[in-house]
C-alpha cells in the first residue's frame, strides 16, 4: 500500500516537475510568469488525443506531434506576444505577463472550438497492462511516465550544464546584458528557451493525459496554477527547485488523499505556497535577492 | 582603429553625451577621464553596443559599426569589461572563462584557457568555485581574463579599479599594461586618473557629456590646471 502510493506520488510528481520546468526556464530568461504555459500544455494533451484516438497512430507519433505543435506555439508566443513588448519605452513591466494571460484565454477558447468542451479519454494500447510484485500493483503506464520524465530531466540538466547553448541560456538568465557582451545572441536564446519550455509543456500534456485518461480544455488552468506553486516552492528560476518541488507536490497530494481527506488534494499546492512564503520566501533553491 | 565622431547618446529623454569624438590608434592605451556622471560609462556603452547612439558615427577598423549589438561587435573584435565586473555569479570560474570564448569556434580555446589559468593562478585555484564567491579583485581579474578569452582586438575597460584595495589596483594596472604589450589595444575609463595616465599613451577628459580636453598622457599629467580641475589633487 505505502509503496504503491509512493509510486503514484512519484509518477504524478515527475509530471509536475516537467510542467514546472517549463515555467522556470521562461522565468529565468525573461523574468515573467508565462501564464499561457498551462494552455500550451493542454494543447499538447489534445494533440496526443487526436493522434492516438482519431488517427489511431502509435504513442511516439503523438509525442512527436505534440512536441512540434507546442514548439511552434512557443515560437509564436515569443515572436508576437512577448518580443514586441520588450525594451520599449513606456511599456509597463507587467505588460508581458498580461500578454501571456491574453494568450492563455485565446488558447482555451480555441480548444473549446476545436475539440469541444467535453472530457476526452486518452487511450493507450498498454493502459491496462500491470505487473504484480507481491501485493503491489504497478501499471506499465506509470513506468512509462516516470521514465520519460526522468530522462527528460536528465537531458535538460546535461544540456544546461555541459552544452554551449545551455550555458548561453544560463548566462542569459543570469544577466542579459553580460551575456550579450560575451557574444550571446540573446534574442535567439530567449526564443529558443520559450520554444523548449513549450515543447516540454506539450510532452507533459501527453503524460498527464495518459496518467488520468482524461483531457479537457480546463486542465491548463489548474495545472498552470500548480506549476506556479511549484516554482515558488522550489525557488523562481531554479531548475533543481522545479524538479524537487514537483516531486514534493506529487507525493504530498497522493498522501493527503490516502491518509487525509481527498477534498484537500488541490489545496496542498497553495498551502505549500503560503508556508514557503512565510518561512523561506526565496523558495527551497532560490537565491536571496542581494545587491 | 576606433573612431568615434560626434556621437550623442543617452537614456530615454536624458541626453548624456553631446557631440563626443575620440580616436584610438592601434596598439595604444587610451584613457577617458572625468568626474562621476561625466558620461564615461555612457561612452563605453555606446562603443560596446549596449547603447545605440542617437546621432554620430562609430567606425572600427575602417568599417561603420554604429548601432550594432554587443554580440555583433564582439565578433568584430571589441570586448567590454563592464563597470562592476558583471561576473556570472551562478556559474563557475571555469564556466565564466569558457563563456568568454563563446563566439569562437577555433581549436585553440583550450590552450588559451590553460594560458589564462597559468597567468592567473588564483583563478586556477578556484576554477570550480562559483563566480559570485570571489573577492572584488579576483572578480576583476576573472572579468578581464574572460574578455581576453574572446581574443579581442580592442579591449574596453570600464572603471577596472573601482572598489579595489590600492595594492590590487596596482596589480590590475600592471595586468592592463601587459595585455597591451601583447598586442591588444586598450580603451580605459578611470577615475583613478594618475595611475591610469601613467600606463596610457593618450587621454581624453569628459565633463558633463562633452570632451573638454585631450592630449598625450604625459602632457595631461603635467598640466596642473587639468589635474586640479578634473582629476583631483590626491597624488599616488
Amino acid at each position: 500500500m505505502l509503496i504503491e502510493q509512493l509510486i503514484n506520488g512519484l509518477t504524478l510528481g515527475s509530471i509536475y516537475a516537467i510542467v514546472a520546468l517549463g515555467f522556470t526556464l521562461v522565468f529565468g530568461v525573461l523574468g515573467i510568469i508565462n501564464m499561457a504555459h498551462g494552455e500550451i500544455f493542454m494543447f499538447g494533451a489534445f494533440i496526443g488525443v487526436m493522434i492516438t484516438s482519431t488517427l489511431n497512430a502509435p504513442l511516439w507519433v503523438a509525442f512527436l506531434g505534440a512536441i512540434i505543435i507546442t514548439a511552434i506555439m512557443g515560437y509564436l508566443l515569443e515572436r508576437f506576444a512577448l518580443r514586441p513588448l520588450r525594451h520599449k519605452q513606456g511599456v509597463s513591466h507587467l505588460a508581458p505577463l498580461i500578454s501571456t494571460i491574453g494568450v492563455s484565454i485565446l488558447l482555451e477558447n480555441l480548444s473549446h472550438h476545436l475539440f469541444g468542451a467535453g472530457n476526452h479519454p486518452f487511450r493507450t494500447s498498454f493502459a491496462e497492462i500491470s505487473f504484480q510484485i507481491g501485493s503491489i500493483t504497478i501499471y506499465l503506464v506509470q513506468i512509462v511516465i516516470f521514465v520519460i520524465s526522468i530522462v527528460l530531466m536528465l537531458v535538460l540538466t546535461f544540456w544546461l550544464g555541459k552544452t554551449r547553448a545551455g550555458k548561453a541560456l544560463r548566462a542569459t538568465a543570469e544577466n542579459l546584458e553580460t551575456a550579450s557582451l560575451l557574444g550571446v545572441d540573446t534574442k535567439k536564446t530567449i526564443l529558443m528557451t520559450v520554444i523548449i519550455a513549450s515543447a516540454m509543456g506539450g510532452i507533459a500534456g501527453i503524460l498527464v493525459g495518459m496518467a488520468f485518461n482524461s483531457v479537457t480544455p480546463q486542465m491548463g488552468l489548474s495545472m498552470g496554477l500548480k506549476g506556479l506553486a511549484i516554482i515558488i516552492l522550489g525557488g523562481m528560476g531554479s531548475v533543481r527547485g522545479a524538479m524537487l518541488g514537483g516531486l514534493i507536490l506529487g507525493l504530498a497530494e497522493t498522501f493527503i488523499v490516502v491518509y487525509g481527506d481527498s477534498g484537500y488534494r488541490d489545496a496542498i499546492a497553495f498551502l505549500a505556497i503560503i508556508i514557503i512564503l512565510l518561512i523561506r520566501p526565496q523558495g527551497l533553491f532560490g537565491q536571496k535577492i542581494s545587491t | 582603429m576606433l573612431e568615434v565622431s560626434g556621437i550623442h547618446a543617452g537614456y530615454g529623454k536624458i541626453q548624456v553625451l553631446k557631440d563626443v569624438s575620440l580616436e584610438v590608434e592601434e596598439g595604444t592605451i587610451v584613457t577617458i577621464l572625468g568626474a562621476n556622471g561625466a558620461g564615461k560609462s555612457t561612452t563605453m556603452k555606446s562603443v560596446s553596443g549596449l547603447l545605440k547612439p542617437s546621432a554620430g558615427k562609430i567606425s572600427f577598423l575602417g568599417e561603420d559599426v554604429t548601432g550594432l549589438r554587443p554580440d555583433q561587435l564582439l565578433r568584430k573584435g571589441i570586448a567590454l569589461v563592464p563597470e562592476g565586473r558583471q561576473i556570472l555569479a551562478g556559474m563557475t570560474v571555469l564556466e565564466n572563462l569558457e563563456m568568454g570564448a563563446y563566439h569562437r569556434k577555433d581549436s585553440e580555446i583550450d590552450s588559451d584557457l590553460n594560458k589564462m589559468l597559468e597567468r592567473f593562478p588564483i583563478l586556477k585555484e578556484r576554477e570550480k568555485q562559483l563566480g559570485g564567491t570571489l573577492s572584488g579583485g579576483q572578480q576583476q581579474m576573472l572579468a578581464i581574463a574572460r574578455a581576453i578569452m574572446s581574443r579581442p582586438k580592442l579591449l574596453l575597460l570600464d572603471e577596472p579599479s573601482m572598489g579595489l584595495a590600492p595594492l590590487v589596483v596596482a596589480d590590475i594596472f600592471k595586468i592592463i599594461k601587459e595585455i597591451n604589450q601583447s598586442g591588444t589595444t586598450v580603451l580605459l575609463v578611470e577615475q583613478n586618473a594618475r595611475q591610469a595616465l601613467k600606463i596610457s599613451d593618450k587621454g581624453y577628459v569628459l565633463e558633463t557629456g562633452k570632451m573638454v580636453a585631450s592630449g598625450n598622457a604625459t602632457e595631461l599629467l603635467s598640466d596642473a590646471r587639468i589635474m586640479e580641475a578634473y582629476l583631483g589633487k590626491r597624488s599616488s
